[in-house]
């Protein structure tokens, strides 16, 4: 749900990572906070457990500049991965506006890819949202692991309608801002159908 | 689960309005900060001395903290908690929900009190929530929004936002 603010000239966009745990949501918001302007982004928010895993969410505000006169804010946010969160991860579907799916490309974790990606779908309806419709991306992440799935294979389990896929490797940055301005670009374009 | 369509949209003259709201319950309560956020964690308008805090992240984790007590309120079949309040060494936030919608928030030290808050808070909130009917009958005699002004953008206009 963008925030349209006529009088500031300002809008406002919601991206969620999504994803099973220790897939690599926090990297790629770490990646983008640290190769982005200091001025276009505000402070990274991680609430996070003492061993750093997500606890609630990380957020990261980033301010891409104007769009026909208006200064067009993304608000991004990650979900804590592990099963046990879930009351926290519909919390922070609420008013989102774009989808990015980390997925996981270990051959280990394709289960636990394929029980977030349902637990995504869930929780979307639970906010009266279709993933069907909303604007949404796909990563597979740690493409530079040994036990890599083949690419074929990951789209195979997990594409559902078409979206973008991107490889990626989140910590050294390949595939992560290829992913985030697929999902802003559809985000937008949504907005110019309203 | 709300007045509105799917997005909300502010034009200036609720704009104006709530900043007006806003002003007079900074002073009238003696507050620090006072502004006002919407559920998803963003953040309207606000009044007071906002160079010294991080204003978006105080948005989103206002929003966040709502958003989680509110999750505990379900569990133990309450509708919602509509006041929380943080008590510190030397400030205090003071949270309340408006309309269901909205999110005011106060934060204020000695020089005001939680009872002058309270009660400075529940006017203002009940000025706010006349502005959120004014935006939704907006909403509703306009039917659809006005042209979005992204009707047209482009390929190049988005590929720009990203150029580094």
């Amino acid at each position: 749900m963008s925030f349209i603010n006529y009088a500031s000239r300002e809008i406002n966009c919601k991206i969620v990572y999504y994803g099973p745990g220790l897939g690599g949501k926090t990297t790629n918001l770490q990646y983008v906070y640290e190769r982005t302007n200091p001025q276009n982004k505000g402070q990274l928010i991680s609430l996070a457990t003492e061993t750093d895993r997500t606890l609630f969410f990380d957020f990261l505000p980033l301010d891409l500049g104007s769009v026909r006169g208006f200064r067009t804010r993304f608000h991004l946010y990650t979900v804590p991965g592990q099963v046990f969160y879930d009351a926290s991860r519909k919390l922070i579907l609420k008013g989102v506006d774009g989808v990015i799916f980390v997925a996981d490309s270990q051959e280990a974790r394709m289960d636990a890819n394929l029980e977030s990606l349902d637990n995504l779908k869930h929780n979307l309806r639970e906010n009266g949202f279709d993933l069907g419709l909303l604007p949404y991306a796909l990563q597979f992440n740690k493409r530079d692991l040994a036990a890599a799935v083949p690419y074929d294979v990951m789209l195979r389990a997990l594409q559902i309608k078409g979206e973008p896929t991107f490889e990626a490797v989140a910590p050294k940055g390949i595939g992560v801002f290829e992913t985030l301005k697929a999902v802003a670009k559809q985000v937008l374009q949504e907005l110019s159908k309203k | 689960m709300t007045m509105f369509g799917s997005n909300l949209v502010l034009y200036e003259e609720e704009f104006d309005r709530i900043n007006a709201v806003l002003a007079r319950l900074w002073m009238d309560a003696n507050a620090k900060i006072v502004f006002l956020v919407d559920k998803n964690g963003q953040q309207i308008a606000a009044k007071g001395d906002l160079d010294k805090v991080d204003a978006t992240s105080l948005a989103s984790l206002t929003a966040g903290n709502v958003a989680a007590t509110d999750g505990l309120a379900k569990l133990i079949g309450e509708k919602e908690f509509s006041i929380l309040f943080h008590e510190g060494e030397r400030d205090n936030i003071h949270i309340s929900i408006v309309g269901q919608r909205l999110i005011l928030v106060l934060i204020f030290d000695e020089r005001s009190s939680l009872g002058l808050v309270r009660l400075r808070v529940r006017k203002a909130a009940a000025e706010l929530e006349e502005v959120l009917i004014q935006m939704a009958s907006k909403a509703a005699d306009q039917g659809e929004a006005p042209a979005s002004p992204f009707a047209e953008i482009t390929d190049d206009d988005i590929d720009a936002l990203f150029t580094e």
